[in-house]
Order: C-alpha cells, then structure tokens, then sequence
C-alpha cells in the first residue's frame, strides 16, 4: 500500500501522532497566506468617532494622521499627556447666505474629540502637530526609556 | 449660554464608483460634496484631504464636470502601522450640468483639502415669466 504525502509536508507521522498540533500549523500557514494577499487593504473597524485615525510609529515616533479638511489651525485643540494624544476641535462650515439653493449638502460641521491612548510613553513636551492640505499630523516623540535598545552581541 | 453645537458623525470614505475600468492601481473616493446656486453661478464645494492645487484636476467638456485628485502622501515607508481607519486613494467625482456655463470665467480655490469650484451662469439670469394663451 503507498501512503501517499502532499507536498513533502509530513501528513501522516506528526497527524497521528499530534494531531492538534498539524491542526496548528495549518491554521498557522493559512493566516499566514491570508496575511500575506491582504496587506493593501488593512483598514480595520474603527472606533466610530470622528475624526478616523490613523497611526504609525517608527523607532523615534508615533505619528497621528487624521483627514479634517477646511480647519482654521485656531480651531484645533491638541494636547498630550505621558501615554496618551487628544484630538478636539471644531468643523465650521460657513453659511453661504440665504439666497442660495442647495442641490447636495453632504460635508458635516461639528465638534469633535478624539483621546487614544498609544502603547508605549511619549515625551509629551517634544510633540508637534502640522496641518497641511486638510490633514493634520501629530508627531509624538517615543520616552527614552520606551525606544529599542540595541543590545551588542558579544562571542 | 453657550451655543449648542452638534458633533461630527462619522462617516466613512464613500468609495467612488467608477463605469470605467480603472488603469490604476488603488481605491477611488468620491469626496463629500456640497453643491448650490444662486442667479449668478454654480458653486461646488469637495472635501478632499490630502490634496495639493499641484495635484487637483477640474475638466469641463460636453457639459460633464470632472474633478479629479491625487493625495500627498506624507507616511515614510520605514513606519509600520498600527491603527488604519481611514484609506488614501484618488479622489473622483462626476457632475452634469444643466445650466449654460460661462467656461472662460470659472474659477477655483482650494483651501487645506477644500476645494471650492465656482462656475458662473452665462448672460444676467432674469426671471421669465412665459405667458400661456388660452386656446
């Protein structure tokens, strides 16, 4: 009788012998695949507050992205402890008289606040926010003691 | 007494639906528009972040009104995400107009992602009342 193998992966020993563990691996390859075909689109569900976030780090920052376009940078108010970011403010849309006649009233004024909270400590004195084509960035520098740490290998 | 000022909803990004097939790569978005009139002209005001007067496009033929932009994008490729809300991709927007426009006066501002198109109306724009006979 032949035991037939797919694809050289050991199906038979370690599934009778282990079989959770084949079940493991598997489901461990196919997210992998899923992961791997799917990084373009990675928006997740969001919070449901305005302004949508989005947010980056590197090994200095973390960076902050929000879309609120049409802002006058006096109706931003943006403040950081030591962990977390806060995003308030004011959309205002501008009457445009009473004579006009409106065929799509689609952009939305309001207030907004916004807090998150990020996963290491930031140096909240350093942190800089620029407004630049309707899309503000805040910039929050990494706590020294939260920054990688190169660690020299020795023989 | 402080004036009562409701908060933003939040709403998505309505992805555009585009008729033809795109040769780029990337979603499409279709900004949030507000479009009104008075005697004089059209106005047309779009909500589109991230977009430059370097990389906005307003195309007016055959009485179709096409707005077009590409966002600046500032992320560095060296981040790594780890939040994402919100997409970036091309804005695109389509608009018939039925008013005689007068195409060598129509301008455009565009203001921290804003743009504000105005399209003035050809000739005064009188009232005109027909009169209808009895027959």
């Amino acid at each position: 009788m032949m035991i037939r193998r797919m694809g050289g992966w050991p199906m038979w020993d370690e599934a009778v012998t282990a079989p959770f563990a084949e079940l493991d691996r598997i489901r461990r390859e196919l997210s992998r695949l899923v992961e791997s075909t799917l990084p373009t689109r990675t928006v997740r569900p969001s919070a449901g507050v305005y302004p949508l976030l989005n947010v980056s780090h590197d090994a200095d920052n973390y960076y902050v992205r929000a879309e609120i376009p049409g802002m006058n940078l006096n109706d931003f108010e943006v403040s950081a402890t030591g962990r977390s970011v806060s995003i308030a403010g004011e959309r205002k849309i501008a009457p445009e008289g009473e004579q006009v006649k409106y065929h799509r009233r689609e952009r939305e004024g309001g207030k907004f606040r916004r807090q998150l909270t990020l996963p290491s400590d930031i140096n909240p004195d350093n942190v800089r926010a620029r407004y630049q084509h309707g899309i503000l960035m805040v910039i929050l520098p990494k706590a020294n003691h939260a920054k990688p740490k190169k660690i020299s290998i020795s023989e | 007494m402080a004036i009562e000022t409701k908060d933003i909803p939040v709403r998505g990004k309505q992805e555009a639906t585009v008729t033809k097939e795109p040769t780029f790569a990337g979603p499409v978005f279709s900004p949030a528009v507000d479009v009104f009139e008075d005697d004089n002209a059209i106005v047309i005001v779009a909500d589109m972040p991230g977009v430059s007067s370097e990389t906005v496009n307003i195309d007016l033929r055959d009485d179709v009104l096409t707005i077009t932009g590409v966002p600046v994008v500032s992320d560095r490729p060296e981040e790594e995400f780890l939040l994402k809300e919100y997409e970036t991709g091309k804005f695109f927007r389509q608009f018939s107009l039925s008013e005689t426009i007068d195409q060598g006066r129509i301008s455009a501002t565009l203001h921290q992602g804003v743009l504000r198109l105005t399209l003035p109306k050809v000739g005064p724009a009188k009232p005109r009342k027909i009169p209808v006979q009895e027959a």
